[in-house]
């Protein structure tokens, strides 16, 4: 394996070279925000939050391999203003009542907007009508909440690699439906899995939720990404 | 110089933020001497007495009533801010916006388990009350928002600093802690 060198935000950097940019970036202890990226599964790059400038570029970095003399804008009034309007698209399409989400506090959009310290999207909210699955025994589905990141798809699998979730309709309509012919092998511990890799309360297991208090939630005292800057 | 003029309000909310307000253990002493209040539930006065300088806004718009007390705020006051996810996006309250009007209003009057005496099934509809909206509008949809402080309460911390900082003429000091959505 080769190793690569380039810059972010003037910051000298080195990787193995193919490393996608958003784990390199990481590696050296430089966080870009990401939202749909799931660590050890293939990225998609569908929620743009983590859209990084490359040579005066924009390109998601997640999915571009970094490569020798890149120079990266990462952190720049532009980019943020760009991400805050991504994050503010996707709170206002959706109906995100976080007071009554048992995901808050722990969820990943709630953090991003947190971090990106978000006081009101700029955009009206649309309400769109959405509805709740709670029909299987193991876990819920709440399309209220769903960015469509893809993640529950790419993750849940069965033992010969089948994707348990899979997107349903077209355009605004799309939702994650579940095979039917594969509903009853999805065990306690994958709808415990699936409701991990969710970043937001849209897949939650049945009969368990607010079991961590106010306070003692993932991102209530520090912001999403500051393990990895503090690492460095 | 005058004290700056405080009024504050509660729309579609539930007073928990007005309850943060008061989260501010004894500063509420400093804020005496800091500001004056005018048309609030704190003090019970129900209409402006004159120009204020900071009007505080909780809860959403669900009412035609709501809907001319917040414009008349953003009449009387220089600075408008919503206080809570209510006042910003509808809250907990908007979860009926994809629910008909009709069916809202059935199951609260009529087939609620909760409903023992209504024998002649009557939905109120008295010329005296305000008119219900289609649907929860968060406030900024309605008239124009200067600031907004997001919480379900807004911590305390958060309004304090934020009332004080805009006092001050200073840009607020907002730790992370202090912006939060629940």
């Amino acid at each position: 394996m080769s190793v690569v060198k380039f810059i972010i935000d003037g910051v000298e950097c080195i990787a193995e070279k193919g490393e996608y940019l958003l784990q390199a970036a990481r590696q050296n202890g430089i966080y870009i925000p990401s939202l749909c990226h799931l660590e050890g599964y293939k990225p998609r790059g569908s929620c743009r939050i983590c859209n990084v400038k490359v040579n005066g570029r924009l390109m998601t970095a997640c999915t571009t391999p970094v490569a020798d003399g890149m120079d990266i804008e990462n952190d720049t009034p532009e980019l943020r203003d760009i991400r805050t309007a991504i994050l503010e698209i996707l709170f206002v399409e959706g109906n995100h009542f976080c007071p009554a989400c048992e995901r808050s506090g722990n969820c990943e959009l709630q953090a991003q907007i947190y971090r990106h310290q978000i006081m009101a999207p700029r955009f009206p909210f649309q309400f769109p009508d959405r509805d709740v699955d709670a029909s299987h025994p193991n876990i819920l589905k709440d399309y209220n909440r769903c960015i469509l990141c893809k993640r529950c798809i790419r993750a849940i699998k069965d033992e010969n690699g089948k994707s348990f979730f899979a997107f349903k309709k077209r355009s605004h309509k799309v939702e994650i439906s579940m095979d039917p012919t594969m509903k009853e092998n999805l065990t306690e511990e994958l709808a415990q899995r699936a409701m991990e890799v969710c970043p937001v309360g849209a897949l939650l297991r049945k009969e368990k939720g607010y079991d961590t208090p106010i306070g003692k939630r993932k991102y209530d005292k520090q912001p999403i990404g500051s393990e990895i800057e503090t690492a460095k | 110089m005058s004290k700056p003029v405080v009024a504050t309000t509660s729309l579609a909310g539930c007073f928990g933020c007005h309850m943060s307000i008061l989260d501010i253990d004894e500063r509420i002493l400093d804020l005496i001497e800091l500001v004056e209040f005018d048309k609030s539930p704190i003090n019970d006065i129900k209409t402006f007495s004159r120009e204020c300088d900071i009007g505080l806004i909780e809860g959403g718009c669900c009412n035609s009533e709501n809907v001319e007390v917040l414009r008349d705020f953003r009449k009387h006051c220089k600075t408008l801010i919503l206080v809570g996810e209510c006042a910003i996006m509808g809250g907990l309250p908007a979860l009926r916006n994809n629910i008909p009007i009709k069916e809202c209003l059935e199951e609260a009057y009529l087939n609620s388990p909760s409903v023992t005496e209504n024998e002649e099934r009557i939905i109120p509809n008295d010329d005296e009350l305000p008119i219900i909206l289609n649907k929860v509008y968060p406030c900024q949809e309605i008239v124009k928002i200067d600031y907004y402080l997001p919480g379900c309460p807004p911590r305390a911390d958060l309004i304090w600093e934020t009332l004080v900082a805009l006092i001050e003429g200073r840009k607020p000091k907002l730790d992370y802690e202090l912006i939060k959505y629940d």
